[in-house]
């Protein structure tokens, strides 16, 4: 599994990584437009030192070839719209906040998505699998913009039970999570519930139920382990998108995630934080893939090829 | 399944009803008027603010957003009267000016001091200008400062000594600044942030002079001489105020604190003040205007602003090479339908670019003239009827407001004039991008004013002005301009009036509308003024208890 694992991340983690990075750096600069192109022209002087400062005079490959030795050593480079932050400080401050974000969305995610799906797959076509399930096709349906404002308007305005907007108190967590999680909440419910009938319909539970175990037991123990796999697999990728921070839920609640800040950073053609922002979400997509990769074999022992 | 998939689908589409129709009710059925209920009743001014803000440094910003923190944090040689934008005396008790303008010498006050204690002397003011224009901290808005005598030979490296700047410490507490020319609003000007000082211990304790990236302006180091200190500063979050004990004048100072919260979308900020989060929005988003403007009235605040929005004409190509085709456009666009069918928020038609009254200053050259007229001018121009006219695009930014208004010109134009525009719109960077390098055949534009002034208004269409962007030129313009640069009072209002003339006549930008602030205002907030500037200086500014 180890010799797994590190192959993964040499041979396959790393050329990603540099091919992102190579990319991306080229694909910003062809972008018109520069950081400093505002409605107010500054003189050609002014423009000139400033490229100078930033290192913005020097022909593109070796623009290329210093950020590369920067990133190398860990500095994702100045941040050109926050003129006194660096990439590292605005990301380190704002990737927890989006983690944790996704992490109360995941938690929404699999509770209900799961448990919806769960008991929506032991009676097939009856209220119990009808409800879950229509449920589950608004939440794929609704987007997040729309779902958002409705929670608010109804929570927030109304009710006055929670705030419209921040992240400071515990209660601000709720509704950014349910609406962040909501659309795969319901993709999970649909998975799950796919997975358990193609499980249920198992010789192997089948056997379990005649061994006369207990119903709950079946299904916790023999079915879910399998019925689980189509989920795990749409979780990996899922839970990376979650953490990485999300435009428009940060934008409806004022959160001061990474989504923020990557979609302002391409408005305002602000280089290296695009760089590092791209960088660092494929990293932790990377590594959310291989996660995935390392739970699958552990729990579908056809995976395990290599052992 | 399909009765029981039905049932559940009406069950959710009648919760959705319910929890839209309960907020509805409860505005309509209300006997007094609605009015949010502040969060927290802690005497803290909670502020939208629009945007992160660039920096807070005075020295390398350049938006309306770090204008309202600053002001707080830092005072200049003078400050405004919150209702007048008339200059009052600020780090400076009083100053005394040369017969021939150009001479003022200032006399800071003596207790006059630092949010750590220390004196503002006059050598923090030589030494803040100093630092603005430094080559090398490529201030975008050094420019400001090229009024005073050199200053410019010095930002673009041409002089080395600082000391033949027109900048003297004439002693502890005094400064003399000589100007390039006498400047009418060289006084009011002061209360723009790149006029404010920074504290020279502060600035070299954590870098050079001239190094733009260091942290002095983290909380905990930021010193500022201004009427509220730093406390705390979440990028993309909020950013906390709170009195200043040293400041000359706490005693005026009512509030407890500042939060400025950078909210960019406008639908979250009006939901954060109907919340009670905040107090003041910067915007409101139009399609919420109506229901303001007939159920919350006392919410809503709309006062005129110093600013213009305008269409530019690239005169360097064919159609609008032409002044007839320029004045057929202009004369043709129904700017009253556009303010109160589109914008509704008690904007003004433009026939002119320096919106009334800008520090005294009217125009009396405006755009007049007939439908008849139009279509006669685009005849003689060898289009009757708009025939044979060829392709042109108007270029906008992306923004709801300008696809709007841009369609319905587009839709004026084709309707009067038998022409047919196209419509491009590109997001900001692309479209300055475009923009600056005359892609285009019109361009919609906007200027906010820097000071109180119709300079800041005029000089843009000087020739090979960074701002112009039309491809413009005239010398009899450029003459007026230089012309109001170095008379004063009513030669140098004269002046203006020329420049507005040419304008007119010339027409190298068709101008719209003069704009008015929009946005909600809480009735606890007092103090705040309507001015032309929408500056507030907070130590007039009072929260009423509940």
């Amino acid at each position: 599994m180890l010799k797994f694992i590190l192959r993964r991340l040499f041979f396959e983690a790393l050329p990603t990584l540099f091919v992102i990075a190579t990319l991306t750096f080229f694909m910003v600069r062809l972008a018109p437009g520069g950081p400093f192109s505002r409605e107010k022209q500054v003189s050609a002087e002014v423009q000139r030192r400033l490229d100078a400062y930033y290192g913005l005079d020097k022909p593109l490959v070796v623009q290329y070839g210093r950020y590369l030795a920067n990133v190398a050593r860990g500095d994702l480079g100045p941040s050109f719209k926050h003129a006194t932050e660096s990439v590292n400080s605005l990301i380190a401050r704002a990737f927890p906040v989006s983690l944790e974000l996704g992490l109360w969305a995941l938690l929404f995610a699999i509770v209900t998505g799961i448990g919806a799906g769960i008991v929506a797959s032991l009676r097939p076509n009856t209220w119990t699998d009808a409800g879950p399930m229509t449920l589950a096709m608004a939440g794929i349906c609704l987007p997040s913009f729309v779902l958002g404002p409705l929670l608010l308007l109804l929570f927030g305005l109304t009710l006055g039970w929670v705030n419209v907007a921040g992240w400071n108190t515990a209660g601000d967590r709720i509704l950014p999570a349910i609406t962040l999680g909501a659309g795969y909440a319901a993709y999970l419910a649909r998975l799950t519930r796919a997975g358990m009938r193609d499980i249920l319909s198992q010789d192997f539970i089948r056997t379990a139920r005649a061994k006369g175990l207990s119903p709950t037991r079946v299904i916790l123990v023999h079915a879910l382990k399998g019925g689980l796999l189509p989920s795990v697999s749409f979780l990996g990728p899922a839970v990376a998108g979650l953490i990485t921070g999300t435009f428009v839920v940060e934008s409806i609640f004022q959160i001061p995630g990474l989504g923020q800040i990557i979609v302002n950073a391409a408005f305002n053609r602000d280089y290296f934080l695009i760089l590092g922002a791209v960088v660092f979400i494929g990293f932790v997509m990377i590594v959310m893939n291989l996660l995935v990769d390392v739970a699958q074999a552990l729990m579908n022992p056809r995976l395990r090829l290599g052992e | 399944m399909n009765t029981a998939v039905r049932l559940s689908s009406l069950i959710l589409i009648c919760l959705v009803a319910v929890s839209c129709g309960r907020q509805g009710g409860s505005s309509a059925s209300a006997d007094k008027p609605f009015v949010p209920k502040p969060e927290k009743n802690d005497n803290v001014l909670r502020l939208g603010n629009g945007d992160e803000p660039q920096a807070l440094d005075p020295h390398l910003v350049a938006g309306v957003m770090e204008q309202n923190i600053l002001m707080s944090l830092l005072e200049g040689l003078t400050i405004e009267d919150p209702k007048t934008l008339q200059p009052l005396p600020g780090a400076a008790e009083r100053w005394e000016i040369s017969p021939d303008e150009t001479v003022y010498t200032f006399h800071l006050r003596e207790n006059g001091k630092w949010s750590n204690g220390d004196p503002v002397t006059a050598e923090d003011f030589r030494f803040s200008f100093e630092r603005l224009l430094s080559p090398n901290l490529a201030a975008e808005y050094a420019y400001m400062l090229h009024i005073i005598k050199n200053a410019k030979a010095f930002n673009e490296g041409r002089i080395k000594n600082f000391d033949e700047v027109g900048v003297k410490v004439k002693g502890e507490r005094t400064l003399e600044i000589t100007l390039e020319a006498p400047t009418a609003y060289f006084l009011a000007v002061q209360s723009h942030f790149c006029f404010f000082p920074v504290h020279k211990a502060t600035i070299l304790k954590y870098g050079r002079i001239d190094q733009r990236d260091t942290d002095w302006t983290k909380p905990g180091n930021f010193v500022g001489n201004g009427a509220f200190q730093l406390v705390d500063w979440k990028v993309n979050e909020v950013i906390r105020v709170r009195p200043n004990p040293h400041y000359w004048d706490a005693a005026t100072v009512k509030l407890s604190g500042i939060e400025f919260y950078p909210v960019k979308q406008a639908e979250t900020e009006e939901r954060m003040f109907r919340g009670g989060q905040l107090d003041c929005t910067s915007t409101l988003p139009l399609p919420k205007l109506d229901t303001y403007k007939k159920e919350y009235p006392h919410l809503l605040r709309s006062d005129p602003y110093l600013a213009t929005g305008y269409y530019l004409f690239n005169v360097t190509k064919k159609p609008f090479d032409d002044v007839r085709v320029r004045r057929a456009f202009a004369l043709t666009v129904n700017r009253q339908l556009i303010c109160d069918r589109i914008l509704k928020g008690g904007q003004m038609p433009a026939f002119f670019l320096t919106p009334p009254d800008t520090a005294g200053f009217t125009s009396r050259a405006a755009l007049t003239g007939s439908l008849h007229e139009a279509r006669k001018l685009l005849a003689e121009a060898g289009y009757p009827g708009g025939q044979g006219f060829p392709d042109v695009e108007l270029l906008y930014n992306t923004s709801e407001n300008h696809r709007i208004i841009a369609e319905a010109i587009q839709q004026m134009w084709h309707r009067d004039l038998g022409v047919r525009v196209s419509l491009v719109n590109q997001e900001w960077k692309a479209y300055m991008d475009t923009r600056r390098k005359l892609g285009f055949g019109l361009c919609r534009a906007g200027w906010t004013a820097d000071y109180n002034d119709p300079m800041t208004f005029l000089d843009l269409f000087v020739t090979d002005g960074g701002n112009n962007n039309t491809g413009w030129s005239s010398p009899a313009y450029d003459q007026a301009i230089a012309e109001a640069r170095r008379t004063s009072g009513s030669t140098r209002l004269e002046a203006f009036q020329k420049a507005e003339a040419i304008l007119a006549a010339e027409l190298p930008i068709l101008t719209l509308y003069h704009y008015r602030t929009v946005d909600l205002v809480h009735p606890r907030v007092q103090g705040w003024y309507p001015n032309q500037l929408d500056h507030h200086p907070y130590k007039f500014v009072s929260l009423k208890a509940d």
